[in-house]
């Protein structure tokens, strides 16, 4: 009996003295926390993706709170709401901005694109391409080996195995650009996402001169400049024998896309055409 | 006593099957298309147009900078074009594309068989004579030999090292010139001596090639201050820091030239064409390069002028094998296979190698089982396990704590893993990654 009082006495009593020491050394070291840091974090949506640039949820929130001018940030996995909210608490203004989704700017499925060769190496992107020109004749198109849908923190991104191109989701994807960073030939680019999902681009990378990147890929983009000229709002420049959307003059009117002679600019969600009218 | 290096190495077969067949020199027709990028450094800056006639050995490209190399043309003919070309591996380069018209040589190039003895030039001016002539290392590098020679201030030279170790399987290029030009080797040696101001060279050859050995012995009597150094049979032997580990005992700090250890390392290949730059004035324009194989019928050493297309060789050999694998450029340790096969030879071009089907191709991977072999094999001391880890996950700085840039990328981690990883794909990343962090913070 006794030695159970002894030690409950014992342990009470070290409980008791390690509580005051706590008490004292916390208020001596104690950090200073802006409440509302935390407050916006439970707004954001807590993917810790690095979208936003910053390392993680919680050091975008520091930076919403720490900053007075919040116009340059975005959290681009909850867009303009969740931005509008934080900034509602803050009491800072934000602009909306349009929402981005990725764009795979290459269309060298298995079909239009043949494999030259065998890649024999790590399955890797980044080590294939510092291995060689690729497994095609094509020297800028996708490697296929899947570096953007390994970096998707979503599930956004998946290989497509009868073209060999990735694919993206647009319910899934947030526009974090971690694919963008990850693709060693440049080919992903965050565009804005348009009205109902509707966008145009030019789904190829590939800067050889026409007739080479003709025989290379059935579908490249061939530097001809028909767009450029169909185009009414000069949103298409040609840079070394390449076709370039600009996203903030394009207004979607379709025009240069049965323009093209390889089918290289893409439309997507848009309603079928009424007639059809392909020049070749 | 035969030498070795310490630490690693691996025992591959050798399979010098084409060691008996003599040197055949082929005659240039068609096209050739000369790269302007074929050594390290900056690409060369051609200064002839489209339409100009070209000599054989004349100036076609003037080096750019210092770390760069001349390129003359290999052949006589008239310049077609100059444009961007595929090399052996699918990517564009811009090359200089000549029509092949005659076989007229330029008229200060000795073309005679005799063989002068006597060094008249100096120091000085074997420097100049070795990069106006366009000389790189033609050991796989190509590393302006000028360059290499250039002892910088503040550091002095003691041995002149001459790699002869040839321990990449199927190679034998090296061997046959030993063979068959021994005497002009020699020379060479002297020439280099003289150019760095070394009064001892040593030769490395391995003890795989005893004929070779046995030629340059008997000429050491004549040439004074060579001394030819057997060495154990173990890849990578040739390896530059490897071959100084093993002749003088001295190790190259990490991130090192092999002139911090007091040597200057050049393959017997270089010492030929140096000797044929400076007694003969004939530039870089023809090499030797090893047409071999398992699977074919002759495989031979062909004296290949520089830019001609491989599918002359493939032709001369009589087509490629059918269960072809893969068409390696190199050896079949350090060599890359090449994507596209058409693609013109260049300066540092040894061997086209065919490898059959299965031969060539890697087998599935699986997961590290952490035996180490690729640690003890490595001859550099690093990890590869570790290295190849750090890169997949991209930690490059990491990588870097872990010397990934000392990689000498010689293969032997992948050659042992027996879950079949690919090591040195990942490594290669990471030492490319490495090396770019280190210029950015420069």
């Amino acid at each position: 009996m006794n030695t159970i009082i002894f030690t409950v006495v014992v342990l009470s009593s070290l409980g008791v003295v390690s509580a005051v020491i706590l008490y004292f050394v916390a208020q001596k070291f104690k950090v200073f926390e802006d409440p509302r840091i935390d407050e916006t974090v439970e707004i954001l949506p807590g993917a810790n993706c690095g979208g936003c640039g910053f390392a993680g949820c919680r050091a975008f929130a520091e930076a919403l709170v720490k900053n007075d001018d919040i116009s340059t940030l975005l959290c681009p996995v909850g867009g303009s709401s969740v931005m509008s909210k934080a900034a509602e608490l803050l009491g800072k203004a934000v602009e909306t901005k349009d929402a981005m989704i990725a764009v795979v700017r290459c269309a060298g499925s298995c079909e239009v694109r043949p494999r030259t060769n065998r890649f024999d190496g790590a399955e890797s992107c980044l080590v294939m391409a510092t291995t060689y020109a690729g497994d095609t004749g094509c020297g800028f198109g996708c490697l296929g080996q899947g570096d953007c849908v390994v970096s998707c923190g979503f599930d956004a991104i998946r290989i497509n195995p009868e073209t060999r191109l990735p694919e993206v989701d647009d319910e899934k994807c947030t526009a974090c650009g971690s694919c963008v960073k990850a693709c060693p030939k440049f080919i992903i680019e965050l565009r804005k996402k348009g009205p109902k999902n509707r966008r145009i681009f030019v789904s190829c990378v590939n800067k050889d001169k026409g007739g080479t990147a003709r025989k290379s890929c059935g579908t490249a983009c061939i530097g001809c400049a028909k767009c450029r000229k169909a185009c009414a709002f000069d949103a298409i420049t040609i840079d070394s024998n390449l076709a370039y959307i600009d996203n903030a003059k394009c207004k979607l009117c379709r025009k240069c896309v049965p323009e093209c002679p390889t089918n290289a600019i893409r439309e997507l969600n848009f309603p079928p055409r009424k007639q059809e009218v392909k020049s070749e | 006593m035969i030498k070795t290096f310490k630490y690693g190495g691996i025992h591959p077969d050798d399979n010098k099957i084409s060691a008996e067949a003599a040197i055949e020199t082929v005659v240039p027709e068609g096209v050739v298309r000369i790269f302007l990028s074929q050594h390290i450094g900056a690409p060369a800056t051609p200064v002839v147009a489209r339409g100009d006639k070209v000599k054989v050995g004349q100036l076609i490209a003037k080096a750019a900078g210092f770390v760069s190399a001349n390129i003359h043309s290999s052949v006589s003919g008239t310049v077609t074009n100059i444009d961007l070309e595929a090399d052996h591996l699918g990517i564009k380069k811009e090359a200089i594309i000549i029509k092949v018209e005659g076989d007229e040589w330029m008229d200060d190039i000795d073309r005679s068989d005799n063989i002068p003895k006597e060094i008249k030039l100096s120091a000085e001016e074997i420097l100049k004579k070795i990069a106006a002539s366009g000389l790189v290392g033609l050991g796989g590098a190509a590393f302006p030999s000028h360059v290499k020679l250039s002892v910088p201030p503040g550091k002095t030279a003691e041995y002149l090292i001459i790699n002869a170790a040839e321990c990449e399987p199927y190679l034998t290029s090296d061997y046959r010139i030993m063979l068959e030009h021994a005497e002009e080797v020699m020379i060479g040696i002297q020439i280099l001596k003289k150019a760095i101001g070394v009064s001892v060279a040593y030769v490395g050859v391995e003890v795989n090639k005893p004929a070779a050995i046995a030629e340059l012995n008997s000429l050491t009597s004549e040439y004074k201050g060579i001394e030819i150094v057997p060495l154990r049979k173990k890849y990578p032997q040739g390896g530059e820091k490897q071959l100084i580990k093993a002749v003088t005992n001295r190790e190259v700090p990490s991130g090192g030239l092999p002139i911090d250890a007091g040597t200057v390392v050049h393959n017997v290949g270089t010492a030929f064409s140096v000797y044929e730059a400076v007694m003969k004035n004939k530039p870089l324009i023809d090499n030797v390069v090893t047409v071999t194989g398992k699977n074919l019928s002759v495989r031979k050493n062909l004296l290949v002028r520089v830019g001609t297309p491989v599918s002359r060789l493939v032709e001369i050999v009589g087509g490629i094998p059918e269960n072809t694998g893969k068409v390696i450029f190199g050896g079949p340790m350090m060599g890359k296979a090449a994507s596209n096969p058409d693609a013109p030879t260049q300066k540092s071009t040894s061997a086209v190698l065919f490898m059959s089907d299965e031969e060539s191709y890697r087998k599935t991977s699986c997961a590290c089982i952490r035996c180490a072999r690729c640690v003890s094999v490595c001859p550099m001391n690093l990890e590869p396990y570790l290295l190849k880890r750090l890169a997949e996950r991209k930690d490059f700085e990491e990588s870097e704590k872990n010397s990934a840039h000392d990689c000498i990328e010689c293969g032997s981690c992948a050659y042992t893993c027996p879950a079949n990883i690919p090591l040195l794909d990942y490594i290669r990343l990471s030492k490319t990654e490495v090396l770019k962090i280190k210029r950015n913070r420069k």
